[in-house]
């Protein structure tokens, strides 16, 4: 068995006094497909963010690659990480946004290229030719010099896919990608995600509520509900097996 | 005399603007109050007091004999623009959207390179119109340096008056005229700035 | 040289001496507020008037007055108009101060109007075509009542930049409080003090109100965001 690449273990998270995660245990293996389902509210967001660093957990650890997110080692004791452990960690982490979040002051291809050339300080021309490779496979190879206001949702979407993948992440996080979108627009998403987890060897963690869809390509489903880690399992043993009422009827809905 | 004191001034006050916005957003408390005095206090008064107040202050606080007045006139405009400026730094920094900080972030970009290649850019587009703007009030507020003495265009105008009052009015419409033509590329400037502002910016 | 160093005794003198002028500075800002309301309602209504041309020279006059500077601009009007053949008056320093500045400000005043009127959504015009009100019911009960509260907290800073720049009147010979300081010094060949004092006014005035002006901004905004959540709902 491998070392999981992502471990939870009892995160909490409270926003004032509002406690949105309770007590969150989970491991990630490597190259795993993780779908995360659940209500609106129930924390999947922020179970997601928590990865990405961009929330701090009110307690509990989260481990990255045997690196621990928040906490680093100095003088013999566990203390608060600084910047540096964090931009450590955050290297293995790519994330893609429910509003993109295309950087609008530069080209298609200035944003795929920005960080590799400037944060992992690659070659710039090597990076230009991946950069390049990876638009075209999520079909915007004519577009590369196009600013982001002249794309549609979809097109921005698959972009900021293209972006995270160029940083070559060992883990990406995708918030419901589709949610912003134009019904017609998410297949063209959905089908650059599909080809992603059948090609990419990288672990993947999406929150979506395109049921069908996350059941097809996920190794594991969790649901989430208030909180908590109501159900985990393979897509089949949770859609399937399980004798969980509110998860029932959560899927009830997607079904007409 | 009146376009050196506009240009000399404009770049004082650009200066002043982004130090003192900067430091409104510091981490340190210190610097972050420093900077909201100085804002506070400027916007605070007028112009034209603040011209006077140094006029008379700073030969007796620094007790040093201006060599020229044109340098109290640079200060004054500077500092009083500056801070009025650095309300345009601090607000169009902070308007840039929270998730263009978050997807460096993700990118794993430091904060400097957030700061350099994402926030700052964007918000530099937004700033251009209202910098546009203040440098017209820049070029208005160099009108007042004739009162220190200094012989700009007005106080040419106000020779002229005193000694054949008859052509007042067209002394006067001269100047106005003069000053506007200095304005106009200003005023396109401007215009072209917010056409720059409206793309490539996302704010919130 | 008994001037060259601060001194309080000096302070407490001129502190009277200044303040006396603080009410003309007040009533001389109130004045050029109300008259640049009025002037700016005139540049709305003339920009609405659907002539091109007429439109474009309105545009560029307004240009004009707002990009030059409102110093010469006095100067024009105590100075210059009196000697002008014909349509000559001489007016009092008062009265040009009130006219300078509140035509100068007029033209920001109107960009105001413009952008309350320009706030109201389309649909609303729209609306108020469809249950066919008059156009002066229109403006009454449809367009004014939403145009005019978002541009109070806009006409509120405008109040506060005319206090500022009400001091300019002092080289017209109004005895605002900046007059009063520089006469104090040259009465006393100590213009320190004097001037410390405006400033102080100043800010103690000025200071308060604009933060007064921006939780009423805040305040508002909040209660606009709500109308549109509840539009969009
Ligand atoms: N920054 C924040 N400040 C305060 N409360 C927050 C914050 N972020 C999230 N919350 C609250 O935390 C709870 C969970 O939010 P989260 O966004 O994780 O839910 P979600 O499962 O992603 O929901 P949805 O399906 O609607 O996106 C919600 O009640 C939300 O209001
Ligand atoms: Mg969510």
């Amino acid at each position: 068995m491998t070392a999981p690449i992502v471990q939870y273990r009892d995160v909490c998270k409270s926003f004032g006094d509002v406690e949105v995660l309770k007590g969150i245990n989970l491991d990630i293996n490597p190259a795993e497909k993780v779908a995360v389902i659940g209500p609106s509210g129930s924390g999947k967001t922020t179970i997601i963010r928590l990865l990405m660093t961009l929330e701090e957990p009110t307690s509990g650890d989260i481990v990255v690659d045997g690196k621990n997110l928040w906490k680093m080692e100095k003088n013999g004791d566990m203390v608060r990480a600084n910047e540096n452990h964090l931009r450590n960690v955050r290297g293995d982490i790519g994330m893609v946004f429910q509003h993109f979040n295309l950087f609008p002051h530069m080209t298609i291809l200035e944003n795929c290229m920005t960080a590799p050339v400037h944060v992992k300080k690659e070659n710039k021309d090597e990076v230009r030719k991946r950069a390049v490779e990876m638009l075209e496979r999520v079909g915007l190879g004519d577009k590369i010099d196009n600013y982001p206001s002249q794309l549609s949702g979809g097109q921005k979407q698959r972009v900021a896919m293209a972006r995270a993948v160029v940083m070559r992440p060992k883990i990406m996080l995708f918030d419901e990608v589709t949610s912003a979108l134009d019904p017609e627009l998410v297949g063209e998403v959905l089908e650059v995600i599909r080809d992603l987890a059948q090609h990419e060897d990288m672990a993947m963690v999406l929150v979506t509520h395109e049921m069908d869809f996350a059941l097809d390509i996920a190794d594991k489903v969790l649901f989430l509900d208030e909180g908590v880690i109501a159900e985990q399992g393979s897509a089949k043993e949770v859609i399937e097996h399980s004798q969980n009422e509110r998860l029932q009827s959560f899927l009830s809905r997607f079904r007409s | 005399m009146t376009i050196t004191i506009l240009l000399a001034a404009s770049l004082f006050a650009y200066i002043m603007a982004f130090v003192a916005g900067l430091s409104r957003l510091s981490r340190n408390i210190i610097i972050r109050k420093v900077g909201g005095f100085y804002v506070e206090v400027f916007r605070g008064t007028s112009l034209i007091v603040q011209l006077f107040w140094l006029y008379y202050a700073i030969p007796m606080l620094l007790n040093i004999q201006v060599a020229s007045n044109w340098w109290i006139g640079v200060i004054a405009i500077g500092l009083n623009y500056g801070a009025y400026l650095s309300e345009v730094v601090r607000s169009s920094i902070l308007s840039v959207d929270q998730g263009q900080t978050e997807a460096a972030t993700a990118l794993n970009m430091s904060s400097f390179q957030r700061m350099r290649f994402i926030i700052f850019p964007q918000a530099v587009r937004m700033m251009l119109p209202e910098f546009g703007n203040y440098t017209i009030q820049i070029l208005k507020g160099t009108s007042l340096v004739s009162l220190i003495g200094l012989t700009d265009v007005l106080y040419y105008g106000d020779i002229i008056r005193s000694t054949n009052a008859s052509i007042t009015p067209i002394v006067y419409l001269v100047v106005l005229v003069f000053y506007f033509l200095l304005a106009l590329p200003l005023i396109w400037l401007t215009r072209k700035g917010e056409e720059i502002a409206k793309k490539g910016a996302a704010s919130q | 040289m008994n001037s060259t160093y601060w001194s309080w005794e000096r302070f407490l003198d001129a502190l009277p001496f200044v303040l006396d002028g603080l009410w003309i500075t007040i009533v001389l800002t109130i004045s050029c507020f109300l008259f640049s309301l009025l002037f700016g309602f005139v540049w709305t209504f003339l920009k609405r008037i659907p002539i091109k041309s007429f439109n474009w020279i309105v545009t560029w006059v307004m240009e004009f007055i707002r990009s030059t500077p409102p110093l010469v601009q006095l100067f024009f009007i105590y100075y210059a108009w009196p000697v002008i053949p014909v349509v000559g008056v001489t007016l009092s320093p008062m009265t040009s101060a009130i006219l300078g500045l509140g035509l100068h400000f007029s033209t920001y005043i109107a960009e105001i109007y413009r952008a309350g009127i320009e706030s109201v959504e389309k649909g609303q015009w729209e609306a108020a075509k469809a249950l066919n009100l008059s156009t002066m019911d229109k403006w009454r009960m449809i367009i004014l009542p939403q145009a005019i509260p978002p541009t109070i907290p806009m006409l509120g800073n405008y109040f506060i930049i005319m206090f500022k720049e009400v001091p300019l009147a002092s080289t017209i010979s109004v005895a605002e409080i900046l007059l009063r300081a520089n006469t104090y010094g040259a009465r006393n060949f100590a213009y320190l003090e004097p001037l410390t004092i405006v400033g102080i006014i100043f800010l103690v005035l000025s200071y308060p109100s604009a933060v007064l002006i921006r939780k009423l901004e805040v305040k508002m905004n909040t209660r606009f965001d709500k109308n549109a959540a509840a539009k969009s709902s």
